[in-house]
């Protein structure tokens, strides 16, 4: 076959690697952090006991879980202009990522919600907090610290999803790889960087997660 | 926009049809493939000796690690540089199935450890060999356990079939992205790839829950 691996290629274009990774983190924290939020506030529409609040939340949940991601930032880079809303690249990406995320981060939360024992509000009640302060001051925390490790999970796999912007051309890890594949045709090198890089750092955040779940987790 | 949205639809329907062929396809194999190849990995991952754990291990960890649509073009570029030439629709389907392989394996690690340890106890106790004890023990037992979950990695896997489109086959965001290519209806059609990727995701759902509630111990 007279294939030769020769790494140099990689080597130089380093720079560019890390860069698509940064990129990658940037986008994915972007995008959790404002799904969570999304995530919380769904959650606790999908367990009100207002039907309206339930509806909207549950088909808003179903619909965005059975789409992929992919169409979603289609839509959203090529489509949205068509009614007069453009976005940049990244905008438009951690847009998408945003909404997924809070439909999946909310199906975390509402199992959470629950779990929670009845008597945790009930005792709430009993010394006179009011519906909203049981939930940001009883339910809120104790529901995150409890869904950590399943929300760990989802952090981890929408981080690896934000390897799809590179549809829409943001020069994230998975396009890079792509560019460098196609300039050198160092295939294999390319791919087997990219795929060290994103598992290594699958890993890495799974660790740092692992030691927040452990140190918020409720003792026993 | 001289024509309208439905007539465009009328005059593309072959094409979407086969693009939702093409998707079920792709998507029906990789979950059948990866199905049985998971099996294998999640069994030496429960009981295999201390070689094979690792191995399995290792293989689950890594290719959960890595992205799908990376998973995808590695094996597409890849593959043929090192003398396997498949296809653009075979690449997808071993990627997608590799990719589904070791969701399976995690999970059935995950079911079959969760029998309780009293009922192979029981099963030893009443002469059951290894192998009948596995079959019929525990993996009735842990494959009504993992059931939610496989429904849902099937409808990820559909999902995941949409990144194919990248390198090449024509399923149904491919035809999506040629039928904008002519008409320039670009909201319309994606919204209309969005609404046959719900529905074909929430049937599976319906179906999984409907196959769970016949199967449930009552």
């Amino acid at each position: 076959m007279g294939y030769h691996l020769d790494y140099a290629v990689i080597w130089r274009s380093l720079h560019d690697l890390f860069y698509g990774l940064g990129l990658d983190l940037y986008m994915a924290l972007f995008s959790v952090a404002l799904g969570s939020l999304i995530g919380l506030v769904v959650a606790f529409a999908l367990v009100s006991k207002r039907k309206l609040f339930r509806v909207l939340s549950g088909a808003y949940v179903t619909f965005i879980r059975n789409i992929p991601l992919m169409i979603i930032i289609l839509f959203i880079y090529f489509g949205l202009p068509d009614a007069g809303f453009t976005f940049g690249e990244i905008p438009s990406f951690i847009f998408a990522l945003t909404i997924y995320a809070g439909a999946y981060i909310a199906e975390v939360f509402r199992g959470g919600i629950l779990a929670i024992h009845k008597g945790v509000g009930e005792a709430g009640m009993a010394i006179g907090m009011s519906n909203f302060q049981i939930i940001v001051h009883i339910k809120i925390p104790l529901l995150i610290r409890s869904v950590m490790p399943a929300l760990s999970n989802v952090y981890i796999s929408l981080f690896k999803d934000a390897s799809v912007a590179a549809v829409i051309a943001v020069p994230e890890l998975t396009f890079q790889t792509r560019r460098i594949n196609l300039e050198t045709f160092r295939t294999i090198e390319a791919w087997s960087s990219a795929s060290v890089l994103y598992v290594a750092s699958c890993f890495l955040i799974a660790f740092m997660l692992r030691r927040v779940e452990r140190r918020v987790a409720i003792p026993k | 926009m001289s024509t309208g949205f439905f007539n465009e639809l009328w005059l593309s329907k072959f094409m979407i049809f086969r693009g939702i062929y093409t998707c079920l396809f792709v998507s029906f194999s990789s979950i059948v493939i990866g199905t049985f190849i998971g099996m294998f990995v999640g069994l030496a991952l429960t009981y295999g000796n201390r070689f094979t754990r690792f191995l399995a291990r290792a293989y689950t960890d890594i290719i959960r690690g890595i992205p799908v649509l990376v998973l995808i073009l590695t094996f597409y570029f890849v593959l043929s540089v090192i003398g396997i030439n498949l296809s653009a629709l075979q690449a997808g389907i071993t990627s997608l199935a590799i990719f589904c392989s070791a969701h399976i394996s995690e999970m059935l690690r995950g079911g079959l450890q969760n029998v309780p340890k009293g009922q192979i106890e029981a099963a030893k106790a009443v002469g059951l060999s290894f192998f009948q004890t596995f079959i019929f023990v525990s993996l009735p037992q842990a494959l009504r356990q993992i059931l939610p979950t496989w429904i849902n990695t099937a409808v990820e896997i559909v999902k995941g079939s949409t990144l194919v489109s990248l390198i090449g086959v024509i399923e149904i965001t491919l035809v999506m992205q040629q039928i904008i290519g002519r008409n320039f209806l670009t909201m319309q059609f994606y919204a209309l790839a969005g609404l046959i990727y719900f529905l074909i995701g929430f049937s599976i759902e319906r179906t999984g829950k409907y196959v769970e509630k016949k199967v449930a111990i009552k």
